[in-house]
């Protein structure tokens, strides 16, 4: 009996951890969808979001609905700038050259806000809006953050399900993931599709980023590295491009980890994840969901 | 008319050479310590430190000191970089820092290598000052080292706070922290005493939900965190949250305003070991407090008053010297016998560590208080 609340125990945890992950790894996919570019910049996009969030609720003690709102939009616009002024001058270039400046602008915001007059490199304590609870169910305990990260992980992706199978900027988003070329001939503005392709992305990246401010209460401007790369490695196991395959993908790491950690050893758990990175790229490139290989 | 002038000119040119032969010697000095990055608070007060000790010193010192302050981020790489840089290009006469010991060790491989005199103030890992075996000539710190301390945090567990049980939490990845817990676990067992968890971490590890659901389950007396006051802050958030109740020991690292800012009550009711109290009655440390409060408008951490020691040691060296060489300044270093510093009477034993007592502090709401002193 006491091992079962024990593994659910540890479940929950992963959970919590992989509701992140999917968050993140979400961005990564859609963007992959429509551009067939591993937007690296995207970790610091999502610690951008945690940043916003700490001067929100130190600054202004503001609800935190509101929170999540203002912060959700200063990210889309964030999203927004990086594409036009770093992506969309490279549109018929090379992809790696797309690439190498993903990793450009990574570095980019890394450094430059971790300059003394914006930042700082110093860790920073997150302020929590709420005491933390924690709800005795015999088998295991859940505390309210993670009840949030839950609720507002799945309320994300019910948005996001119907943004993209409901809507009409949803179609064009999908007809641009499909063929670019076929999808302008069917009068898409692909441009314009492409730029709030990454503005969602870079909403839900906000939101990730608040919630990992809140359940692990420091932030620091290189907190979206390992977050990213992780999140990176979700959505290639899930298969890069693939929606749902991020968001499962985003779990499964998010519970492997915490597994890891709570049977071999947390020196392992980041080798772990990367060796699943590497059988899945020997094993089945197009990810746990991904129907066709890529040509190349 | 124009004798007069070339007459007075001359003197003047006279007046001049004589002043500046008059004038005292300058020495550059390197100082490597974190000014950004995870430690930050405890490189601020280090360079405090510095700064008082060498507003003493111009005073009545023997030679013009232009010192040299430069950030590692306690990165080892940054500290190394730093270091090459003071020594090659500034020219350096010796090194105050770095401040922690994972950064102290590549730094002192560096200068001793280049024979360059270094103390540091607060590095208490023991492979700062020997390498294989084999003493670093020019590398000294005003510190205690980690066996010792976490030898005396154990005591403290199985005797003042009668614990049978005990979890230790340690970064894998930073020197300080695995030398202190292999330390604790030792003594520890030594005194009957049982490690039910022993579990490691890495440096950029936010989520312990892993390892803690698992240490919650041993349910042990007190809970060995060695590490520095932000990890231990989010380590005994998460300890709390999962319901664990043991009481939280921890090492020096744990000395920082941040940790209650951070942690809020989650460490409220845990106990440190520190290299000294601001309670302290003494003179000398009564005055330095007193200047760093003027100053500063807080009460100086250990690493200040550590870091004034240590720089203390090399002024004291650099005067008694006849001739300032960097041999000659390890050597009087290594020969000094009870210098009065604010953290106690310290000497030197045969390694360039430092011996003296430790003392116990406990968390309270609002600050830090002073429990009990153990000596060597």
């Amino acid at each position: 009996m006491e091992i079962t609340g024990y593994l659910l125990q540890q479940f929950i945890n992963g959970l919590q951890l992989g509701a992140v992950y999917a968050l993140i790894a979400l961005g990564y996919t859609m963007v992959y969808g429509v551009l067939r570019l591993i937007n690296f910049a995207h970790g610091d996009i999502f610690m951008l979001g945690a940043f916003i969030a700490y001067y929100l609720i130190s600054k202004f003690a503001i609800p935190i609905y509101l929170v999540f709102i203002i912060t959700m939009f200063c990210t889309a616009g964030v999203g927004y700038i990086i594409e036009k002024v770093a992506y969309k001058p490279l549109r018929g270039a090379p992809k790696i050259s797309l690439l190498i400046t993903a990793v450009g602008v990574s570095l980019f915001l890394e450094y430059f806000l971790s300059l003394n007059a914006i930042f700082t490199a110093n860790y920073i304590g997150f302020p929590r809006p709420f005491e933390v609870v924690n709800y005795d169910l015999s088998l295991f305990t859940v505390t309210n953050i993670q009840i949030l990260i839950f609720a507002t992980t799945g309320v994300s992706l019910v948005l996001l399900y119907l943004l993209i199978y409901r809507t009409k900027q949803g179609k064009a988003m999908r007809a641009v993931s499909y063929d670019q070329e076929v999808a302008a001939l069917m009068g898409i503005n692909i441009d314009r599709t492409i730029s709030f392709t990454f503005m969602v992305g870079a909403a839900l990246a906000g939101v990730g980023g608040i919630l990992y401010g809140i359940a692990y209460p420091q932030i620091n401007v290189f907190m979206g590295v390992m977050p990213g790369i992780k999140s990176f490695i979700a959505a290639v196991l899930g298969g890069i491009g693939i929606i749902h395959g991020a968001v499962i993908g985003g779990f499964i790491i998010g519970i492997s980890e915490v597994f890891v950690s709570a049977f071999l050893s947390s020196t392992f758990r980041d080798g772990v994840i990367f060796v699943i990175l590497f059988l899945v790229l020997l094993l089945k490139p197009s990810g746990i969901f991904g129907k066709r290989i890529e040509k190349v | 008319m124009k004798k007069t002038l070339v007459v007075c000119v001359l003197f003047s040119v006279l007046f001049l050479l004589v002043g500046f032969s008059h004038a005292k010697e300058t020495i550059r000095i390197g100082v490597i310590t974190p000014l950004t990055g995870d430690v930050k608070t405890f490189g601020e007060s280090t360079k405090n430190a510095f700064n008082i000790a060498l507003e003493e010193y111009s005073k009545k010192g023997k030679y013009t000191i232009v010192p040299f302050i430069a950030d590692d981020r306690n990165d080892p790489t940054e500290g190394a970089n730093a270091a090459l840089k003071l020594i090659s290009q500034d020219k350096v006469r010796a090194i105050i820092g770095p401040l922690t010991s994972k950064v102290a060790i590549p730094v002192s491989e560096i200068a001793n290598k280049n024979k360059v005199p270094m103390i540091t103030g607060s590095a208490t890992n023991p492979k700062v000052t020997i390498s294989d075996n084999k003493r670093k000539p020019y590398v000294f710190r005003s510190c205690y080292t980690d066996p010792f301390q976490g030898a005396v945090g154990a005591d403290f567990a199985l005797r003042n706070l009668k614990a049978k049980t005990a979890a230790v939490l340690y970064d894998v990845s930073n020197d300080y922290s695995k030398g202190l817990s292999e330390v604790f676990k030792s003594t520890f067992t030594k005194g009957k005493g049982i490690i039910t968890a022993y579990e490691s971490y890495q440096k950029d590890d936010v989520d312990f939900s892993g390892i803690i659901t698992k240490v919650a389950m041993k349910k042990p007396d007190v809970i060995y965190i060695p590490d520095y006051y932000n990890k231990v802050a989010l380590i005994a958030k998460q300890v709390r949250e999962k319901g664990l109740k043991g009481t939280m020991i921890g090492g020096d690292g744990w000395d920082s305003p941040e940790l209650i800012k951070i942690a809020g009550n989650s460490v409220v009711g845990g106990y440190f070991t520190n290299h000294y109290s601001p309670d302290r009655k003494d003179p000398i440390a009564e005055a330095f407090i007193r200047k760093y409060k003027e100053k500063h408008g807080m009460v100086p951490d250990a690493l200040a008053a550590l870091a004034y020691d240590a720089t203390m040691i090399l002024f004291k060296a650099l005067d008694s010297a006849k001739n300032p060489t960097p041999e000659e300044v390890a050597k009087i270093i290594a020969n000094m016998k009870d210098f009065k510093g604010v953290t106690g009477t310290l000497r030197f034993d045969k390694n360039g560590d430092v011996i003296k007592s430790v003392v116990i502090l406990k968390v309270d709401k609002d600050a830090v208080r002073y429990v009990t002193t153990v000596n060597p």
